[in-house]
């Protein structure tokens, strides 16, 4: 191993990438724009759609109504719903979205609830459907209140207090830190944003520093260059290592730049961000109460358990991509590799699966779930040592295995 | 020098079984001699020189690159050596500077003495005009300039063409042909194959003629002719390659 020759290697590969037009696109210019951008643009949609729904009065029908014409008429001067007329389809509407649910009165309601008790009142919603679910919502407030109205006067008749049914009241409140309840929001999403770009980041130099070379036919031009092939392999992988981390931190640091400037317009109302000073207070408090804060020391954390596994995916991806003859062929190799990356990655973003000895030697979902938990404020030591030392030993083999293969001259020289 | 003794390459190949692409391949070519190799497609050129230039490892047999072991001392063996092949192609995405640049550090050499070197080079080959243009927008005759400045950045002592003018047309082609002619002046030792019979009458010292991966006769131009009683070399080579497959 020769270090000139290596940095020589790398700084000529280093040259190359950056003016070709895939890796800049794969390394640079989607990790720090495409990526925040598509996260701020579904994030905005979702929420878009989610208040509309809400702002929305939803439709509605009463069934068995005539015999309680005082509750039809509350309900539709409560402003909360719009009741339609009924009609004997309203199954079928419910179904086509033309009414959002439907209540089912018992014959006598009215009547019978003066007189102390009724039968049930049922209400129909097209479950897992969030507009239906809505109304569904409010009429349930709707009688709910209407219960609790009836249960008072009866009380009142009887000279009992209102404590009788409701002696004490429950109330919850959040004891975690902040960065907790933010490691929690966002520690599910951020470990798999990095995994993905990692790999995604190294993908492009893999496969043209190796299938790519072979294709264009300067792989035996530099072969015969009296430079060792361990050299040009550390050297080449250290190019797709540059470009792997270069995606990661590059949409990290985009990322949070647009959270603390987006956090402000995010909120609404204090988005003028005119007079820096005085607005820092407001825009942070602004964007806590939409992005939790995140502990520094968790992202710290994280990069660092993010190194080996870089490694690791680097080291693969150019073994992978070293077997084909041309960069079609290596694409198709390695494509698929992506969803062995993301499953593991999307079991971590799961809740309730939790850290522990043996997860923690599982590369990739051990890395998703130790970041959840450090951006958590959680440190399980232990755990770190497991992970860091397993995907440290795993990345080693990797690397030994690019370098054993790069010199094969069945791989290098594939007829 | 360069000295080949028993060279022998075998690929085992999943439909064809086991293919001895060359097989006890013995020449020696010493300083300021060219000697051709000459051979129709599949005979087995490329892979006996790229066991010389220690690109592919012998299955048996040995062979030295001025005075060093292909195989136990490869990394000494390239850098006396320079390897131009229909194959080795430029980086795209670099100048022609850069491109000589790189393999002249690859070669240990100082950047004043690339500096010079290339200076050297460009007169010599009148590359100046695209010297700091991307390779990728080259023409064959500009890609070829290039490539030979690359094999010659550290001046080698062996030069090894492996059928350099391939798909080249007539005034490239010509323009090799004399460059090679001008590292043999420059006492270099020059292996060139092809299987061009024109090329080597005009150019080589010592012809040898390979053929199924082995090398069925070697000479000088006249000795091959003596031996076959015929003049024209084309028909000399079909009746030496004639008499090895009727057998
Ligand atoms: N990597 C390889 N795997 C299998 N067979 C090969 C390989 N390289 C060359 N061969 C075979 O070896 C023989 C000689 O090939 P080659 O040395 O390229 O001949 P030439 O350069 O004279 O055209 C051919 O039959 C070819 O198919
Ligand atoms: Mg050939």
């Amino acid at each position: 191993m020769n270090w000139s020759n290596i940095i020589t290697v790398y700084a000529k590969e280093l040259k190359d990438s950056l003016r070709d037009r895939r890796t800049l696109m794969s390394m640079i210019i989607i990790p720090t724009f495409v990526m925040p951008a598509l996260i701020f643009g579904v994030g905005k949609i979702a929420t878009t759609v989610f208040s509309k729904a809400r702002s929305e009065i939803p439709t509605v029908m009463v069934l068995g109504g005539e015999t309680s014409p005082g509750v039809v008429a509350a309900l539709g001067d409560s402003k909360k719903v719009n009741i339609v007329p009924t009609a004997a389809d309203w199954k079928q509407q419910i179904s086509d979205k033309k009414i959002r649910a439907t209540v089912q009165l018992p014959v006598n309601f009215e009547r019978d609830l003066a007189a102390g008790a009724a039968e049930s009142v049922i209400i129909y919603n097209y479950d897992g459907e969030l507009k239906s679910g809505f109304a569904a919502n409010e009429l349930e407030k709707f009688f709910r209140t209407l219960r609790e109205r009836a249960v008072a006067t009866q009380l009142a008749r009887r000279g009992l207090p209102a404590t009788l049914i409701q002696p004490f009241e429950t109330k919850r409140e959040n004891v975690a830190p902040p960065e907790k309840v933010g490691g929690n929001l966002l520690g599910g999403i951020v470990p798999y944003l990095i995994i993905i770009l990692c790999f995604t980041g190294a993908m492009y130099p893999a496969m043209d520093l190796t299938a790519g070379e072979k294709e264009r036919g300067t792989m035996e031009t530099l072969l015969c260059s009296p430079v060792a092939r361990v050299d040009i392999v550390l050297g080449k992988f250290l190019m797709v290592l540059t470009s792997s981390l270069a995606a990661m931190v590059l949409a990290l640091t985009s990322m949070g730049v647009s959270f603390a400037v987006g956090g402000a317009i995010f909120s609404g109302g204090g988005a003028k961000v005119a007079v820096v000073g005085k607005v820092a207070d407001a825009t942070s408090a602004a964007a806590s109460s939409v992005m939790p804060s995140i502990d520094p020391a968790g992202v710290l954390g994280v990069l660092a358990m993010v190194l080996p596994v870089a490694v690791l995916f680097s080291a693969v991806i150019f073994t992978v991509a070293l077997f084909a003859k041309s960069y079609k062929e290596a694409q198709s190799y390695v494509a698929p590799l992506i969803f062995v990356v993301i499953m593991p990655a999307v079991v971590g973003m799961l809740p309730g699966i939790e850290l522990n000895a043996r997860l923690a030697l599982v590369p990739i979902l051990n890395l998703s779930l130790v970041c959840k938990e450090m951006l958590s404020g959680i440190w399980h030591w232990n755990y770190i040592a497991i992970i860091f030392g397993s995907t440290c030993v795993y990345a080693g083999v990797a690397l030994a295995l690019a370098v054993k293969m790069f010199d094969r001259e069945d791989v290098i020289f594939r007829a | 020098m360069i000295e080949a003794r028993f060279l022998t390459k075998s690929f085992r190949d999943k439909k064809r079984g086991e293919i001895f692409a060359a097989r006890d391949v013995s020449f020696r070519v010493e300083p300021g001699q060219i000697y051709g190799l000459l051979g129709a497609n599949g005979a087995g050129k490329t892979t006996t020189l790229r066991m010389l230039a220690t690109l592919l490892k012998p299955t048996t047999g040995a062979a030295t690159i001025a005075g060093h072991d292909v195989v136990t001392a490869s990394t000494q063996a390239r850098a006396q050596l320079g390897f131009l092949a229909a194959s080795t192609a430029l980086y795209g995405r670099l100048t022609a500077r850069e491109m000589i640049t790189y393999f002249g550090e690859l070669n240990g050499m100082t950047s004043a003495a690339i500096r010079a070197r290339i200076k050297v080079l460009a007169d010599e080959l009148d590359m100046h005009e695209f010297l700091d243009r991307r390779c990728d927008k080259f023409s064959t005759g500009m890609k070829q300039k290039t490539s030979i400045a690359r094999t010659l950045i550290h001046d080698p002592a062996v030069m090894i063409f492996d059928e350099p003018t391939l798909g080249l047309d007539v005034m490239t082609a010509r323009s090799i042909v004399k460059f090679v002619r001008d590292c043999k002046a420059r006492g270099k030792t020059v292996v060139y194959s092809t299987h061009v019979m024109s090329e080597v009458e005009k150019l080589c010292d010592v012809i040898g003629i390979i053929h199924g991966g082995r090398l069925l006769a070697e000479g000088t131009l006249a000795q091959l002719r003596e031996k076959t009683g015929e003049q024209d070399i084309e028909e000399a080579f079909i009746k030496i390659v004639g008499m090895e497959d009727a057998k």
